[in-house]
C-alpha cells in the first residue's frame, strides 16, 4: 500500500504490519477565524479500537465529524482501504463503511428498538413497511453483539436504560456492513454496570473486526478498551501509538500541556511541519 | 481551539442524564430482578401484547401499563362513558341515547372524526394547524360551488376532488411558510385561520351568504346524500360482516405469520377478544342505525353513509400512519427531529407534506359538514373558530400528543365522536342562554383535562418532554 508507505511515521510508529482502514493526512480544518484542526494525522485499524483523548475544544468532536462527513477539511487527504476518499456527507461515509454514534445517540424515544435501527433505511414490501423482516434483522444484530438485556425488541426506546440505549445506538451503527464505527463519548452519564455493558460492547464489536474509534474524557475507558491511543491539544495530534506505550499520566501530560516527560511529542503530530 | 464550544452537531450533552438519571437507576435496579420478578416498573413500560403468552397475563399487563401512566384510550372510553350516562340523565325525557340522537351524533362525530384524524397528522410532528377549521370550511363550499346548477356543474366526485386539492394546496402554503422559514405554525396557523375566515365568507358570497345543494339534482344529491344518506338495514348488515371478517381475518393472518417467523405475537386469546369486540361494537352501531327513526309518515333506517366513509379514512390513514416511511418519519421527526435529520429524513419537506395533507384531509370534513346541515353551507352554520377548537380537542382527548410523536387515526375517530356527543348533549338541554357558552365552555374543559392527562403521562413516562 504505497500511501501508507509514503506516509508519514505515524503508521510505522504505531508498529503496525496491517494497513489501516482510514488514514488521514495533514488535515486542517478552520472556521473562520478559528483554526480547529493543524495538520492531523490519524490512523484507524482494523481490529483496533483507538481512543482519541483531548480536553475541552482540542478538536475531537471537529475531527471525528470531518471522518464522519459532517466537515470537510481545508487541506489534507484521506485515505480508506489504502484509496484516497472525499467524504462530502454523512452519506458518503454510510456508503464507504463508517458509521458514527453521537453522544446525544440520535433515537427518538417514541419509536422501538426495530423502528430505531432500521430509521431511514426501511426495508419494503409491496410498498409497504416489512416489518417481520426488519424485527428479525434487528434481533439478529443484537444477538450477535450480545445486547440481551432488552426484555423485547418492540418496546420504545423511552423505557430502556442508558446502557441499553447505548447499545441500540452502536447496533444501529453497525448493522449496515460498517467497517469504522465512530463513537463519541459512549460513557459519559452512564453508570457503573452499564459502562461495563458498553465497554464489553466495543470489545465485541473489535473482535469482530471492525475498526472503532472511541472519542471519551475517561481515561479508565480508554485505556480499558484501548489498543491505540491518540491525544489531540489545540488542533494538533501530539501523541498517537499503541495504549501500551502510554500511561495516565503521560495521557493527562499530552491532553494539558501537548507534550509529556519532556519529550516534545510523537513524530506523528510533527511531521507535517505545516504549523 | 474548536469553534462554539466544541460541538453544534453533537450538541444537548446534557440532556439525556439529566432527566432520566433518576428513571435509569430505577430501571436499572428493576432490570436486575427482572428475570426472577418482573417488577411493576419495567413491565410498565413494555407493550403488554409484547411478553404477554396468555390472556391473563396481558390484562394484567395492561393494567400494569395504565397505571405506569400510559393509558392509551382508557380516558377517552371512560370519559365517553361519562358523558353518556350523565347526558341521559340531565337531557329532558332522558333523550339522549335515543337512537335518532344516536345517529344524529354520529354524524356530528363523523365531521370531527375526519378534521380530528387531519389535525393528527401534524401534531404528530410537534406542529399543530389552527387553521383547519377555516380550511375545511373553504374546502365544503368549493365542493358545493362546483356542482351547482346552473354553474360549474361538475360530477361530484370532481368537485370533491378539486376541493380537496385546493385545500392541500392552502395547507401547502402555510407548511411551506413554516418549515423553510422557520415560523412557528403557531404564528402561521393563526394567520391562517384569519385569512381564510376572511376568505371564506367571500366565497359564501358576503356576510350573510350561503349555498345550497338542489337535492333533486342527482350529482348534487350525492354529495347531500354523503352523511343524509343511508345504506338499507340488509346492507348494513352485511356491511359489517364484511368489515369484521377482513379486520378479523387481517388480525388473525397477521399473528399466525409471526408466530410462524418466530416472532412473539400476541397470544391466540387475545387476537379473538380483540374481534369479538371489534364484531360487538359495529353489531352496537349498526343496530343503532336500524331501528326505525323517522316518522310515522317516512320510515328512516338503515346505516348512514357517512359511517363507512370515516372507517375507510381512517384506515387509509392508519395503514399510511404505520406502514409506510412516510408515516414512519412523521413519528420520528415527533419523537427526535435531530434523529430523523440524522436518518436522512428532510424535515422540511415531511413538514410541508404533513400539512398539505392535513388541510386535504380537512377539506373532506368541510365536505361532510355541509351535507351534515342538510346540504347548505352559511355562515350561521359555518363557525371557522369552534370548529377548529373543537378539532384540536378532538384529537388530543383521543390520545393525540400535543408533544408529537404519539397518536393514532383511531384517536381522532374516538376523540371526534366524544366531541361530537358533548356538542350535542349540551344542544338537547334547555339551558336558554347558557346553551351557545356551554357548547365553549365544556369542550374548552374537556379539551384542558386531556391536555392535562397528556402532560402528567409524559411526566410519568422516561421519555423526555423536550423537544418539542
Amino acid at each position: 500500500m504505497t500511501e501508507v508507505n509514503e506516509a508519514p511515521a505515524g503508521a510505522s510508529s504505531g508498529g503496525e504490519d496491517a494497513e489501516p482502514l482510514l488514514s488521514m493526512r495533514g488535515i486542517d480544518k478552520h472556521f473562520g477565524p478559528v483554526q480547529a484542526l493543524y495538520g492531523v494525522n490519524l490512523d484507524l485499524y482494523s481490529g483496533k479500537v483507538t481512543g482519541l483523548c483531548g480536553d475541552n475544544g482540542a478538536g475531537k468532536s471537529v475531527l471525528t465529524r470531518t471522518i464522519a462527513g459532517a466537515h470537510q477539511p481545508d487541506h489534507g487527504q484521506i485515505f480508506f482501504e489504502g484509496k484516497p476518499v472525499h467524504i462530502r456527507s454523512t452519506r458518503d461515509a454510510s456508503a464507504l463503511g463508517i458509521e458514527t454514534v453521537y453522544q446525544d445517540l440520535a433515537l427518538a424515544d417514541n419509536l422501538d428498538i426495530v423502528q430505531n435501527m432500521f430509521l431511514g433505511r426501511e426495508r419494503l414490501r409491496h410498498g409497504l413497511l416489512d416489518e417481520d423482516s426488519m424485527e428479525l434483522a434487528a434481533a439478529d444484530t443484537l444477538k450477535t453483539l450480545r445486547v440481551t438485556t432488552v426484555r423485547s425488541i418492540r418496546q420504545p426506546v423511552a423505557s430502556l436504560s442508558g446502557g441499553q440505549r447505548q447499545s441500540v445506538a452502536v447496533a444501529k451503527a453497525v448493522m449496515w456492513n460498517s467497517k469504522l464505527v465512530l463513537l463519541d463519548e459512549p460513557t459519559a452519564a452512564l453508570g457503573v454496570v452499564q459502562t461495563r455493558q458498553v465497554l464489553d460492547l466495543i470489545k465485541r464489536l473489535r473482535d469482530q473486526g471492525l475498526a472503532v474509534m472511541v472519542i471519551s474524557h475517561n481515561l479508565n475507558d480508554v485505556f480499558e478498551v484501548a489498543d491505540r491511543i491518540a491525544v489531540l491539544y489545540l488542533g494538533r495530534m501530539v501523541a498517537d501509538g499503541p495504549a501500551a506505550g502510554f500511561d495516565r499520566q503521560s495521557v493527562v501530560e499530552y491532553m494539558t500541556t501537548g507534550a509529556a516527560n519532556g519529550r516534545p511529542s510523537e513524530p506523528a503530530a510533527s511531521a507535517s511541519g505545516e504549523v | 481551539m474548536a469553534p462554539d464550544g466544541e460541538d453544534p452537531v453533537t450538541a444537548d450533552p446534557g440532556q439525556p442524564p439529566a432527566e432520566t438519571a433518576h428513571a435509569r437507576r430505577r430501571q436499572t435496579e428493576a432490570e436486575a430482578v427482572a428475570l426472577v420478578a418482573a417488577p411493576d416498573m419495567s413491565v410498565a413500560d413494555v407493550p403488554p401484547e409484547l411478553l404477554a403468552q396468555t390472556l391473563g397475563q396481558y390484562l394484567r399487563a395492561s393494567w400494569l401499563r395504565v397505571r405506569g401512566g400510559d393509558s392509551g384510550v382508557l380516558p377517552v372510553l371512560m370519559a365517553m362513558v361519562v358523558v353518556a350516562v350523565v347526558f341521559q340523565i340531565i337531557t329532558p325525557e332522558h333523550a339522549f341515547l335515543r337512537p335518532s340522537n344516536l345517529v344524529y351524533i354520529f354524524g356530528l362525530s363523523t365531521v370531527y372524526m375526519v378534521l380530528a384524524i387531519a389535525e393528527t397528522l401534524v401534531l404528530l410532528i410537534a406542529e399543530i394547524d389552527l387553521s383547519v377549521g377555516a380550511v375545511a370550511l373553504i374546502g365544503g363550499v368549493i365542493a358545493f360551488k362546483l356542482v351547482q346548477q346552473p354553474g360549474a356543474d361538475w360530477p361530484w366526485l370532481a368537485a370533491i376532488l378539486a376541493a380537496l386539492v385546493a385545500c392541500g394546496v392552502f395547507g401547502a402554503l402555510q407548511g411551506i411558510l413554516s418549515a423553510r422559514l422557520k415560523i412557528p405554525s403557531f404564528i402561521v396557523t393563526l394567520g391562517g385561520f384569519l385569512l381564510f375566515s376572511g376568505i371564506l365568507i367571500v366565497v359564501l358570497g358576503g356576510a350573510d351568504g350561503s349555498v345550497n345543494l338542489n337535492t333533486s339534482d342527482s350529482n348534487q344529491a350525492v354529495i347531500y346524500d354523503l352523511v343524509q344518506g343511508t345504506i338499507t338495514p340488509v346492507a348494513s348488515w352485511i356491511l359489517l360482516v364484511v368489515v369484521v371478517g377482513g379486520i378479523g381475518t387481517a388480525l388473525w393472518l397477521r399473528a399466525a405469520s409471526r408466530r410462524r417467523q418466530g416472532l412473539v405475537a400476541p397470544p391466540k386469546s387475545v387476537t379473538a377478544v380483540r374481534i369479538v369486540l371489534v364484531a360487538i361494537v359495529g353489531a352496537a352501531v349498526v343496530a343503532v342505525c336500524t331501528v326505525n327513526r323517522g316518522t310515522s309518515l317516512k320510515s328512516v333506517q338503515g346505516l348512514p353513509w357517512v359511517i363507512p366513509i370515516v372507517l375507510v379514512v381512517a384506515a387509509v390513514w392508519t395503514l399510511v400512519l404505520e406502514r409506510t416511511r412516510f408515516g414512519r418519519y412523521l413519528y420520528a421527526i415527533g419523537g427526535n427531529p435531530e434523529a430523523a435529520r440524522r436518518a436522512g429524513v428532510s424535515l422540511a419537506g415531511m413538514r410541508t407534506w404533513a400539512f398539505a395533507l392535513c388541510s386535504a384531509t380537512a377539506g373532506l370534513g368541510g365536505i361532510l359538514l355541509g351535507s351534515f346541515f342538510y346540504g347548505e353551507y352559511s355562515t350561521n352554520t359555518a363557525d371557522p373558530g369552534q370548529l377548529v377548537l373543537y378539532t384540536v380537542a378532538a384529537a388530543v382527548i383521543g390520545g393525540v400528543s400535543l408533544f408529537g410523536g404519539r397518536g393514532k387515526a383511531l384517536h381522532g375517530v374516538l376523540g371526534g365522536l366524544l366531541i361530537g356527543g358533548i356538542a350535542y348533549g349540551v344542544s338537547l338541554l334547555n339551558l336558554g342562554s347558557l346553551s351557545t357558552p356551554l357548547q365553549y365552555i365544556l369542550p374548552g374543559g374537556v379539551l384542558l383535562a386531556a391536555v392535562l392527562i397528556d402532560v402528567l403521562s409524559r411526566r410519568g413516562s422516561t421519555g423526555s418532554v423536550t423537544r418539542v
